[in-house]
């Protein structure tokens, strides 16, 4: 079979430090990393791997980007592909999921399509049902984790508002999802780190992918930032220390009652 | 129209037949054929194994936006019951229409979902379109996006919301993509600005808010958090429009099958946590599952629903359908009470938009505590109790 597992490189949100003087991001010093669910859907796809299965990882940035399809490789992907070029600057989801799309035909013969629950700088998880639409495939979001594959079928275990169901599809499927993992993500070994550098990589530019010059990057995207800001602070609050249980308990209910909270 | 059918592929199977949710294609002489009610939702392209159906979209570039006119919301219905997101939707609907002089309306989408229209009507709905089919008693991605593409390609609303639940982040990319229409995720603010609609939205953890708007495609699409805008009060309404819309469901060409369902909610009021106006969470702190039970009475005691942080999930004290923060669902309740939660950036990402944090936790340097309005260190063990007591009497007073 062959899987094809998406990813993106971003910068760590943990990291991220709002400039109070002038109201912006400051980027300088925040490390970009391999988006931890992205690893996540790339650790499912390796643990449902069979002999003879591709795990190929695709993913669209800057040529710094290489680093995070680097890290897939030594974690366990077979091949890795870059889709970097100027016109794909700016992109929304729309044109991020195109881009993306153009690059799984031309792979082409895919089983399964993997992408995160979603990427942490972006939080819109749309990516992922947007590409299964331009492909014309069916989707499962929100899948917990893969039960089982056999022949042209797949099971897997999906979140529900209050629980979960599990499904079956026919492949070829487009699975987002996936943060069974432990949140950490784990650093691949050195040894494995080495042999990536060995397996192969490639980069395309909008030349590969064909396709009208119009829907890539910000000529494609539908959307328009026009404005970003830090979110309005929230106010220094009153912690209540050194006092007894109920005398702590007591001080809450008088505050939240002057304050009409309660 | 720019859909085809390639007669040289087409063997008259009849899949495409079943797969159209609107009736239009006929096979005639082992032909299919396709006739006017055809709405280009693409349900027929995705069924036909012989790739003989070819759909061209245009993208809706320079194309007169005017004739797309009102402020349309996607209902959600939930084991028989009208979610409160969906009022909330209305609600924000209402005073966009309003400032554009157009009609605020509801899709209803579902089995037996008529019976849901007064609720619509008296909190200001003007115009409610019905498509009520046996066969769409449950949310399949591809049933709800195909009969939804085709409404919307045909009666060319304005705007779309839809509320950002677990099906509503399914479905709604899903149709955008179809339509090549833009989408914004999780907006907490919806407003108009030079006609256009103004869609903010959190990012980058909830460090930055953007402001984003789609000036060039029909519908402008956003889904919406639950629990952040005012539900549509109730008030007599008389001049309420109903348009039925019929659609045909073939459940046997679904290449996603419901196999079991298995629910788990602990909480007895069975609140989901998005839903909730108060939240009683728990995490490592709490330490055993048995301890959830102190959560949980306070949490009944409010009326609200008990969650938790991805460490308490991990350690199997409470499913996952209650877990808040990045990797489970996002929230923003009147009240949330964390209760042994150190405060990771990932669990605060997904609460932080609540308006009251109050935190409960032994450590005093607790990260969590930067967050909250009003904090107690100490033992949870013995604070929540006499919390739970304290709220009980004060409540029974009023």
């Amino acid at each position: 079979m062959k899987f094809i597992v998406c990813v993106k490189q971003v910068p760590d949100t943990t990291e991220v430090k709002i400039d109070p003087e002038t109201n912006t991001l400051i980027r300088e010093g925040v490390p970009s990393i391999l988006n931890p669910f992205d690893q996540f859907a790339l650790e499912e796809a390796i643990k449902i791997r069979q002999e003879g299965d591709e795990i190929i990882v695709i993913s669209m940035g800057p040529p710094q980007a290489k680093k995070a399809l680097l890290k897939c490789l030594a974690l366990g992907a077979d091949k890795a592909i870059l889709l970097s070029d100027k016109a794909f600057a700016g992109a929304d989801t729309w044109a991020t999921s195109y881009t993306l799309t153009q690059c799984i035909r031309k792979i082409g013969d895919f089983n399964i399509v993997f992408c995160g629950l979603q990427a942490i700088d972006g939080d819109t998880a749309q990516v992922g049902p947007e590409i299964a639409a331009q492909l014309g495939i069916p989707q499962i979001t929100y899948v917990e984790s893969i039960e089982k594959l056999e022949g042209k079928k797949l099971e897997a275990k999906v979140q529900t508002d209050d629980g979960y169901k599990i499904v079956e599809a026919k492949l070829p499927v487009l699975i987002t999802g996936i943060t069974s993992s432990s949140f950490e993500p784990t650093n691949p070994p050195m040894m494995s780190i080495m042999k990536a550098n060995k397996k192969p990589f490639s980069t395309w530019t909008i030349d590969d992918l064909g396709g009208s010059s119009d829907n890539y990057g910000l000529n494609g995207s539908l959307t328009e930032v026009i404005k970003v800001y830090s979110p309005p602070a929230r106010q220094q609050g009153v912690v209540i220390e050194d006092e007894k249980p109920d005398a702590a308990v007591l001080k809450l209910i008088e505050l939240l009652s002057k304050d009409k909270v309660i | 129209m720019s859909i085809t059918v390639d007669k040289e592929k087409c063997t008259g199977c009849g899949l495409c037949e079943k797969a159209c949710p609107f009736g239009a294609i006929k096979i005639v002489e082992k032909i299919a054929v396709i006739g006017d009610e055809c709405t280009l939702c693409g349900a027929c392209v995705d069924q036909c194994n012989l790739k003989a159906i070819s759909l061209q979209r245009k993208k809706l570039k320079d194309v007169d936006l005017s004739q797309y006119q009102d402020v349309w919301i996607v209902a959600e219905i939930k084991d028989g019951k009208v979610r409160n997101v969906s009022f909330e939707l209305l609600g924000k609907a209402i005073e966009l229409a309003d400032e554009l002089m157009q009609d605020p309306c509801v899709l209803l989408i579902g089995n037996n979902v008529t019976k849901f229209t007064q609720d619509f009507s008296n909190r200001g709905a003007k115009k409610i379109y019905i498509a009520e089919n046996e066969d769409l008693k449950d949310y399949h991605t591809e049933t709800y996006s195909s009969v939804i593409t085709g409404i919307i390609s045909k009666y060319k609303p304005n705007i779309v919301l839809y509320p950002a639940t677990i099906s509503g982040r399914d479905l709604a990319p899903r149709i955008a993509a179809t339509l090549e229409l833009g989408l914004t995720a999780d907006c907490t603010g919806l407003s108009i600005k030079d006609g256009l609609l103004l869609q903010t939205r959190p990012a980058f953890g909830g460090n930055i808010m953007a402001d984003i708007i789609c000036p060039i495609t029909r519908p402008q699409m956003a889904t919406v958090r639950p629990n952040v805008m005012e539900m549509a009060s109730a008030n007599d309404n008389e001049n309420t429009k109903i348009i039925e819309i019929p659609v045909n469901v073939d459940l046997q060409g679904l290449k996603i099958k419901t196999k079991e369902i298995i629910s788990a909610s602990s909480s007895e009021c069975g609140i989901p946590v998005c839903e909730a106006d108060i939240i009683v969470s728990g995490g490592r702190g709490v330490g055993c599952q048995e301890n959830f039970k102190i959560l949980e009475d306070l949490a009944n005691v409010l009326k609200g629903a008990v969650g938790a942080s991805r460490a308490a999930v991990d350690l199997g004290w409470i499913p996952k359908s209650q877990q808040v923060g990045q990797s489970g669902t996002t929230v923003s309740p009147r009240i949330y009470i964390a209760c042994g939660i150190s405060g990771t950036i990932q669990h605060l990402v997904g609460m932080k938009s609540s308006d009251i944090i109050i935190a409960i936790n032994k450590d005093p340097e607790a990260p969590i505590f930067n967050v909250a309005n009003y904090g107690i260190v100490g033992d949870l063990c013995e604070v929540v109790p006499l919390l739970t007591e304290a709220l009980k009497k004060r409540l029974s007073e009023n």
